[in-house]
């Protein structure tokens, strides 16, 4: 088993999908949410992931399809 | 010995004991160093400092390590006062700390330094990073100096000035190809999978403090006090934050008086969400797709951005963006004024000190230091157009009818 620490944040005309639970019922991956901040136009959320290394990577590439922007939780590693 | 207490997440308080770890177990939060200040106030003065080392080891007393450091010659960089480029912006009292000189020539060199030291006490024999320029070159020179292992990843697009920076030192250069995202979650899985010092996560807290000592030094060569404005490039939000835990340090050992600096961060448009954060209002720093010439600070995401933004807010300070053609003007200007050569970055700073005091937010008296953080000869391509020579032939006619001089 795996486990990922990502931010997902959700433009507005997504704040009102389930894609969590969708995520995790459709993957096969625990979605544990530690951080979030949701208004009516906007959201973001930081959570950890656990699952199969290809099911986290396969539910990470259908969220990022649906619009929702993934980041890794520690922000951008690569630095100048 | 050091007076490095825990490790505490900066979101939720969470402790930690003094180990490798970057993240809060709960939150996922950014951990940071605490110490024991009152420990420490019993050792540390001014006169010890000042009977120090010429080098940022002579702040040793308030950073986090405990046996020798890896140290290639860091610090005590000039800070000089800006009489030409102040005169040219309107400004009466501004200074330059010019950390272009440091061994790898960038500031860099000061957090790796400490991250090194660490690694080292951790028993790490392989240190690591990611990065576009600077970082990777300090990383396998310190890497170099302890005699460790160095794996540094850069993206396949870094100009060969930087490649040569960086190889002369022989780590292990893995140069990625895909996006600088692709390059993201590679580096994030592969300091998950290996047990290696990897600078900027697992050794992220530690390697945060050493740019503390840019405060502790400014403070220092100003006469022990702390600037009335202080502008600094942010891309993380590390150093920025840092400068100011430096200074706020300072005051609470009783070394300077209590601070009120105002804290101004500078971003590249191109790469600006914390500018952009500050300038909505809002406490959330939403990623941004990177494009700008100053590649030395073009993160999108920024770890720390919620934090740079609370120390711009609080301190009564700002955020200024610059274009690059704002960028490259600001950077001639830096030379051709005080004979500084920076890398895009240092344009990036004093284009928005020209911009903040065109707009009032700097005031003639304040005292002002502008943070110029890394040397420009890595990436002189971008100011190439300089280059206009008089062409002439090997005799003085020719040369007097260049120069426009009449027999």
């Amino acid at each position: 088993m795996s486990r990922r620490q990502v931010m997902f944040t959700f433009p507005q005309e997504l704040v009102t999908e389930p894609l969590i639970f969708d995520l995790g019922r459709q993957f096969n991956v625990v979605t544990s949410i530690r951080r979030a901040d949701v208004s009516e136009n906007k959201g973001w959320v930081v959570l950890e992931l656990e699952g199969n290394e290809g099911d986290i990577e396969q539910g990470l590439a259908w969220i990022s399809g649906k619009g929702v922007r993934v980041d890794p939780v520690d922000g951008d590693i690569v630095e100048g | 010995m050091s007076y490095a207490r825990a490790l505490r997440c900066r979101k939720c308080g969470q402790e930690y004991p003094l180990q490798p770890r970057s993240k809060c177990d709960f939150c996922l939060s950014p951990l940071e160093v605490t110490y024991d200040y009152q420990a420490m106030a019993g050792v540390v003065s001014r006169q010890k400092i000042e009977s120090g080392l010429k080098s940022m080891w002579r702040y040793r007393d308030l950073l986090p390590t405990e046996e020798a450091e890896v140290d290639v010659g860091t610090g005590f960089t000039p800070l000089i006062k800006a009489d030409n480029l102040g005169r040219e912006l309107g400004l009466d009292r501004l200074y330059i700390k010019n950390d272009c000189l440091n061994p790898t020539y960038s500031f860099k060199d000061r957090p790796v330094s400490v991250a090194a030291t660490k690694a080292r006490e951790f028993g790490f024999d392989t240190l690591a990073c990611a990065s576009t320029g600077n970082l990777a070159a300090s990383v396998a020179a310190h890497a170099a100096k302890a005699g460790m292992k160095a794996y540094v990843f850069v993206p396949s697009n870094v100009e060969q000035g930087k490649l040569v920076g960086i190889a002369i030192y022989n780590p292990v250069l893995v140069q990625v190809e895909g996006s600088y995202d692709d390059v993201n979650r590679l580096c994030s899985v592969v300091a998950q999978k290996y047990n290696w010092g990897f600078i900027n996560v697992n050794l992220r807290p530690y390697y945060a403090e050493g740019s503390k000592t840019l405060g502790f030094e400014v403070a220092e060569q100003l006469g022990w006090r702390a600037p009335d404005c202080v502008i600094a490039p942010t891309a993380s939000g590390l150093m920025f934050t840092r400068i100011w835990k430096g200074l706020d340090e300072l005051a609470m050992l009783g070394l300077i008086e209590p601070i009120n600096t105002h804290m101004f961060l500078a971003q590249a448009a191109g790469s600006a969400p914390i500018a952009n954060a500050f300038a909505a209002g809002t406490l959330h720093v939403h990623p941004v797709k990177p494009d700008t010439i100053a590649t030395s600070i073009a993160i999108g995401n920024p770890a720390d951005g919620y934090y740079a933004l609370q120390v711009a807010r609080q301190s009564d300070g700002g955020a200024c963006t610059v274009t690059d053609e704002e960028t490259i003007a600001a950077m001639k200007l830096l030379a051709q004024t005080e004979g500084i050569f920076a890398e895009a970055v240092g344009g990036v700073v004093i284009g928005a000190l020209k911009k903040m005091t065109a707009a009032g937010m700097l005031k003639k008296d304040d005292l002002t230091v502008a943070f110029i953080t890394g040397a420009g000869p890595r990436t002189q391509e971008i100011v190439s157009d300089v280059v206009q020579p008089l062409t002439i032939k090997a005799n003085m006619e020719s040369l007097e009818e260049a120069l426009g001089v009449i027999a």
